[in-house]
C-alpha cells in the first residue's frame, strides 16, 4: 500500500482503500495473507504435479491409465466439483447483505456437493486398490495416489470447513468476522476447484489419449 | 476477492461482480465440458493433436476461473495478489516443465544398463 501512494495517479484510491480496511478490521490484511497462503498451496500442488509428470508412465510392467481409469466416473466428480464452485458463488450476494437463512442454505448445498465429491473420490480409489491397481503397484499409481489424495484431502479440510461455518453462523450470523472467514472460504474452495483442472486434464484425459 | 468485502460500500463493483460471476460459471461449464466431450468420444486421430486442444482448454479455463471466481485484476490489495499471482505461475511453470524436460532428456540419454534393468524413470 505504501509505495502505491507514491504514484500521484493513484494516491486518491489508496487513501480511498486505507479508510475501507479500517472498517473491516484487518480483513484486507487477512485476504492478502490468505491469498498468500493458497499461491504457497500451489506450489506444493505444482511439486506433486511435477512429480507424476516425471513418473507417469513408470508402469513397472502394472496397469496403464487407460485400463483403470473410469471417464464418466471422472466426468460425474468434476460436474460435482465446478458445481459446488458456482454454488458457492450463489451464497455470495447473501453474505454481503447480511442474510444468514440464503447463506447457510447455500453453504449446505456447497458442503453436500462436496461430501459427494469425495465419496466418489473414495469408491474410486477402493476399486483401484481391489483391481491390484493400489499405490505400492508402480511409481505412476504412487504419484497418482500421492496428487489426487492431496487434492482431495485438501476438499475434506475444506469439508470441515464448511461446517463449522454452518454451525458459526448459528450462534453469531453474519458479522464482520464471519463474513471474512466466509471471503476466506470461498476463496479456498474455488482454489481447489481451479487445482481439479489441472488434474483432471493433465492426469485422467491425457493419461487416457497419451 | 476483496471485491466480496468491500461490497457493501460499492454496490455496482458488487453487481458487476455477480454478472461476472455468471459468465464465469457458463465459460466453465463450457470449457470442462468441451474436453470430456473431446476424449470420452474417441479423440481426433491425432492423439497430439487432442492434448494440445485439452491442455490449451484448461489453460483458458484456469484463467476463467482466477478472473471471474477469485477476483483477480490489477487493483485488488494494491496490486499485490496480482504480483504474488505471477510469481507463482513463474514457480509453477519452472517447476513442472523444467521437471519433465530435465527429467526426460536425461531418462532420452541414459546409457542402457548392463543387466538390462530400466532406468528409474519410465
Amino acid at each position: 500500500m505504501t509505495d502505491r501512494a507514491l504514484d500521484p495517479r493513484e494516491a486518491a484510491i489508496t487513501w480511498h482503500h486505507a479508510e475501507e480496511d479500517a472498517h473491516d478490521h484487518g480483513g484486507s490484511a487477512t485476504v492478502l495473507g490468505f491469498w498468500i497462503y493458497l499461491m504457497s498451496d500451489a506450489l506444493i500442488f505444482a511439486s506433486l504435479f511435477a512429480m507424476y509428470g516425471v513418473v507417469s508412465t513408470a508402469y513397472a510392467g502394472g496397469p496403464v491409465p487407460r485400463e483403470i481409469f473410469d471417464l464418466p466416473l471422472v466426468a460425474l466428480n468434476t460436474a460435482l466439483l465446478l458445481a459446488s464452485s458456482i454454488t458457492f458463488g450463489q451464497a455470495i450476494p447473501h453474505i454481503e447483505e447480511g442474510r444468514v437463512g440464503p447463506t447457510r442454505f447455500w453453504l449446505a448445498v456447497t458442503g453436500l456437493l462436496g461430501a459427494a465429491f469425495v465419496g466418489v473420490e473414495l469408491y474410486e480409489f477402493s476399486h483401484l486398490i481391489a483391481e491390484g491397481a493400489g499405490p505400492q503397484r508402480s511409481a505412476f499409481l504412487s504419484a497418482f495416489f500421492t496428487l489426487v489424495a492431496t487434492h482431495g484431502a485438501h476438499v475434506t479440510v475444506g469439508l470441515i470447513w464448511i461446517a463449522t461455518m454452518l454451525v458459526q453462523l448459528g450462534q453469531h450470523g453474519l458479522t464482520g468476522e464471519m463474513k471474512r472467514r466466509l471471503v476466506c472460504l470461498s476463496m479456498f474452495w474455488h482454489f481447489l476447484d481451479i487445482i481439479w483442472i489441472g488434474v483432471f486434464t493433465f492426469v485422467y484425459l491425457y493419461g487416457v489419449i497419451r | 476477492m476483496s471485491a466480496h468485502l468491500h461490497a457493501e460500500h460499492h454496490p455496482q463493483a458488487s453487481g458487476h461482480s455477480r454478472r461476472g460471476y455468471r459468465i464465469g460459471s457458463a465459460l466453465a461449464i463450457i470449457l470442462t465440458v468441451i474436453p470430456f466431450w473431446l476424449v470420452m468420444s474417441g479423440g481426433l486421430s491425432n492423439p497430439a493433436v487432442t492434448a494440445a486442444i485439452i491442455f490449451a482448454l484448461a489453460l483458458v479455463q484456469i484463467v476463467v476461473h482466477v478472473v471471474s471466481f477469485l477476483h483477480l485484476d490489477t487493483r485488488s490489495e494494491g496490486g499485490w495478489t496480482l504480483l504474488a499471482f505471477l510469481f507463482t505461475v513463474v514457480i509453477v511453470v519452472v517447476t513442472i516443465g523444467g521437471s519433465i524436460w530435465v527429467m526426460y532428456h536425461l531418462n532420452a540419454n541414459m546409457m542402457p544398463m548392463p543387466n538390462g534393468a530400466v532406468p528409474i524413470v519410465r
